[in-house]
């Protein structure tokens, strides 16, 4: 079993790890750093609860090595609020009551931030379409997207 | 009553600060340093065999692995109502996916490794998938020992065959009615097993300490009846285990009882001083934890010429799986309930719960309810129709209305059905033909009702303490578990109310721990709101008390003059007031400091239903056979394209008699989550092989609801009828939101196509076919 030398940042900070070929980004999250935001729902990129950004790209962490993030940047759920300060969407998902369980939000969060990233101004079928590998069994989604949209409103991610 | 302060408000849940940072610790994210040990269960390929032989010798030899473990080291079984299952199978499989052995190694691959090297050998048995087939005489049994298995004194297994239970109700006299009625409905109606599918599998972790302590970390909707039964059918002294239950990612009903927790205990016994992990794969999730058992359902209703039901009769069969230690409760909540919510002086209803070679049926959302109501539901519409009667009316007229004897003889408590169903017929502009969105389409409407009641044992107890800090913010601490459902903000929401103090005051003390957290039976049944709310709501008025006689001493007044506002005690007749910061912990000095009175206050609450009876085996008969029903109804609005099959879903209304919504705001993200958890489940599925073998347990073959797939609206309507011992009339919502979903839809199908489905799941390919041979 190969382990590899790797130099990350996550959520900011600077990461200088030791890792095993076979390991996962979501498992050096998870394990190597105790930053357990990103969860394990399927190891199989099938459900989007372990979504990250990778150099500001939602990227299932569980299909991804962790040799691969090496030089490159990672944001987790646990690196958008900044200094306690929530980001327009996390309010909102509190303002629409858009969190049950919450074992699907940090990807939700993540897999939206980056589509308001990209598109500001999404329309209803363009937030379904960028929440579509997000599974959630909870919620219906229907707050989910009334969220999005009102982030969308008040100015993006 | 006066104004509520935080009853009836929409208040930020008290969770969500976490869940939206990733701060939120569920039962994975614990991290246990270098110490832990990971688990893997080695599971039967076979449905139905015989174990001959098991050499563990290669797994042992695997460099990492620790241990080993087999039916044999664990003799005992376990179960909540019917004592049916072995810790690991040690005799005889009796579905794919049986546990046989468990391994415990250094890392999870290393114990994925290994549990391929153990050796099983078994002698294969001829195996039974379905419950007709299940009950015949010359059926492989599953349980030859049935008879000598320990059950609950209301569950009825029937020795020497594969029927677990059989609940039997008889009221009135069936067989001369038929003859009253002017038109009679008989079908067979057929659902799968379907998964509950949270996205959080199932993870528990276990240390058992040398001293003979054991601490159980899990996922769990029930802690405590996790403690009762490990405990049992480890022979550990309930003092010595302790279960410790964080956020649960989603539960309905799969997280309810015991599954796979047990095991994780019994490895760590082998690795004594290591925390074991272990974690479901989402293969496993599928088909080795829990799943919602089949149904196979006889039912035949008639009425007379003016739509007034006179007779039904109902058989019901569930494929209750390979052990039905919890299913036996669902055909019995099936029996007493198997009118669904209708007034009909004449019912024969038999339910049975039926050993199968499949998964382990058992709990989900709705507990008996959406099974029985997908025949049920459509059959009064095929009746309403016979007789020429529309099915709003028709519903209208013959639905269960409160001081009605219900079938098991029981006095309808009080609910509002009507309201409920005028409500969604309203919502769907009811009556109102309107135009497809495309000339290939075609619309249609449809509205099914429902009643659940809590399924469970006559005397679940809730408790719950109330203890304030310096600054007079309160802690509540309660047994009851955090699903998604809401149930922390409910309890904080409840205390502060009952104490008189801002809802931002209070804190709710988690994770839920048997050690330190109040005894609460399980979070299930929709039963929390409505018990463990009254428990909150005692202990808060007893604390209350204890305040008001500390400041009306100080005083000189009488405490009935006495009450708390906005967390200061005012006196309504000197007009003195006093905030109960300090005081609630540090008392009251006397005068000129000669001395204190008062100190900490702590309030204590409990609650137990006390009132239900037994029913008779025979007839089904007592005088009250539950604690109360919630009843709702549902209406769909929907378009059919002819050339796909594919059903868009335009509108789900939904109206429910919550008695009183102590957060209106979470209790529609149950409505609407529910909704389309529903929807979800009518095209939902798991499909075996003709061995048993599971051919969909992944994401990719077993599809759940994307956002893509929700209706385009999703309407929620609250009717509120004050429940008789409910706190502030409150009864529960969180199953009841998709009981009848699937109904309403196949209703609306029919609606707009002409073509009635009897047997889920639904299917664009099914519905397309459907219609071409009704052209044909």
């Amino acid at each position: 079993m190969g382990m590899h030398s790797i130099t990350v940042t996550v959520n900011g900070e600077k990461e200088y790890l030791e890792v095993p070929s076979h390991m996962t980004l979501l498992q050096m999250l998870r394990e190597k750093l105790a930053i357990t935001g990103p969860k394990n729902g399927c190891s199989a990129g099938e459900c989007g609860a372990c979504t990250v950004l990778l150099d500001g790209e939602p990227v299932n962490s569980c299909m991804v090595l962790a040799v691969e993030v090496d030089g490159h940047e990672v944001v987790t759920v646990e690196g958008l609020a900044k200094e306690g300060q929530l980001t327009p969407l996390q309010q909102a998902f509190i303002e629409h009551n858009a969190v049950q369980c919450g074992f699907c939000t940090p990807g939700m969060l993540i897999s939206a931030e980056a589509l308001l990233k990209r598109n500001p101004h999404p329309t209803e079928e363009e937030i379904k379409e960028a929440l579509v590998g997000n599974l959630c069994r909870c919620t219906g989604y229907i707050r989910i997207i009334r969220a999005v949209q009102t982030a969308a409103e008040k100015g993006g991610a | 009553m006066a104004e509520f302060s935080s009853v009836g408000k929409n208040v930020p849940r008290v969770d969500v600060f976490e869940k939206v940072t990733g701060s939120a610790i569920y039962a994975d994210d614990r991290q246990f340093g270098a110490g832990l040990y990971y688990g893997r269960l080695v599971r039967s390929p076979y449905a139905h065999a015989l174990i001959k032989k098991i050499d563990v010798s290669k797994a042992l030899e695997v460099p990492g692995v620790k241990a080993v473990v087999t039916g044999k080291d664990f003799p005992g079984r376990i179960g909540l109502y019917l004592v049916d299952r072995p810790i690991f199978a040690a005799d005889r499989v009796r579905y794919v996916g049986d546990p046989v052995a468990g391994v415990v190694a250094v890392s999870e691959e290393i114990a994925e490794e290994a549990a391929r090297l153990v050796e099983v050998e078994y002698e294969e048995l001829p195996a039974v998938f379905d419950p007709l087939e299940a009950i015949k005489p010359d059926a492989p049994l599953l349980h030859p020992d049935l008879g000598s298995y320990k059950v609950a004194p209301f569950i009825h297994p029937v020795p020497g065959t594969n029927i677990s239970e059989h609940f039997k109700l008889r009221r009135g006299d069936v067989e001369s009615a038929w003859s009253q009625c002017a038109a009679i409905v008989e079908e067979e109606f057929r659902l799968p097993q379907i998964q509950h599918v949270p996205i959080e599998t199932h993870v528990a972790v276990a240390i058992w300490e040398p001293s003979g302590e054991v601490t159980l970390w899990t996922s769990s909707q029930s802690p405590f009846a996790q403690r009762d039964l490990i405990a049992q059918s480890l022979g550990i002294p309930h003092g010595n285990l302790r279960v410790i239950s964080p956020y649960v990612g989603g539960g309905f009903g799969g997280k309810a009882g015991v599954s796979i927790e047990v095991y994780a205990v019994a490895m760590a016994r082998a690795v004594m001083g290591h925390p074991v992990k272990l974690r479901m794969t989402r293969e496993e999730e599928f088909v080795g934890t829990t799943v919602r058992q089949s149904l196979v359902a006889h039912v035949k209703v008639g009425c007379d010429a003016d739509g007034n039901l006179l007779a039904m009769e109902v058989s019901y069969y569930f494929g209750g799986g390979a052990y039905n230690d919890y299913g036996v409760n669902i055909a019995r909540a099936a029996g007493y309930s198997c009118t669904g919510p209708y007034y009909i002086p004449n019912v024969k209803g038999d339910s049975y719960c039926v050993y199968t070679n499949q998964p382990i049926g058992s709990a989900m959302r709705g507990f008996g309810m959406p099974e029985i109501h997908w025949g049920l539901e459509q059959a009064m519409d095929q009746l309403a129709e016979k007789i020429g009667m529309d099915p709003v009316e028709f519903r209208r007229r013959n639905c269960v209305k409160t001081g009605q004897i219900i079938a098991t003889g029981m006095t309808m408590p009080n609910v509002d059905l009507v309201a409920c169903i005028d409500k969604v017929a309203k919502a769907v502009n009811w009556g109102k033909k309107e135009p497809p969105s495309a000339p290939h389409k075609k619309r249609g409407k449809g509205l099914a009702i429902m009643w659940k009641a809590p399924a469970m044992p006559p005397n679940p107890g809730s408790s719950a303490i109330v203890r304030f800090n310096e600054d007079a913010t309160v802690n509540v601490e309660i047994g009851a578990q955090e699903l998604g459902q809401g149930a922390f903000t409910v309890a904080a929401q409840i205390a502060a109310e009952a104490l008189g103090v801002p809802y931002d005051w209070v804190r709710v003390s988690a994770p839920i721990d048997t050690k330190y957290s109040p005894y609460e039976w399980q979070t299930v049944a929709s039963r929390i709101t409505w018990s463990m709310g009254n428990a909150v709501k005692a202990a808060a008025e007893d604390a209350k008390r204890q305040i008001l006689e500390l400041v009306a001493e100080h005083w000189d007044e009488d405490p009935e003059d006495l009450d708390i506002k906005d967390g200061k005690v005012i006196s309504y007749k000197s007009e003195r007031e006093l905030s109960l910061k300090g005081l609630v912990v540090y008392g009251l000095p006397n005068e000129d400091f000669e001395g204190w009175k008062g100190g900490p206050i702590v309030g204590r609450g409990k609650f137990m239903p006390t009132y239900v009876t037994s029913l008779d085996p025979e007839t089904g008969q007592g005088t009250r056979a539950v604690v109360h029903y919630t009843v709702g109804a549902q209406a769909v609005d929907l378009e059919v394209d002819t050339e796909t099959g594919q059903v868009e879903i335009i509108k789900i209304a939904s109206a429910y008699d919550v008695g009183k919504a102590i957060n209106p705001d979470l209790v529609l993200t149950q409505i609407e989550g529910g909704a389309v958890h529903g929807m979800s489940s009518t095209f939902e599925a798991l499909k075996f092989d003709e061995k048993g073998r599971p051919l969909n347990p992944s994401f990719v073959d077993y599809r759940i609801a994307t956002a893509a797939d929700i209706p385009k609206e999703i309407h929620g309507d609250i009717v509120e009828t004050p429940l008789e011992d409910g706190p502030w009339g409150a009864r529960g919502i969180g199953e009841h939101v998709m009981v009848q979903t699937a109904p309403a839809i196949a209703n609306a199908i029919y609606n707009a196509i002409g073509v009635r489905f009897n047997e889920l799941p639904l299917s664009a390919e099914k519905i397309f076919m459907a219609m071409r041979e009704k052209e044909e």
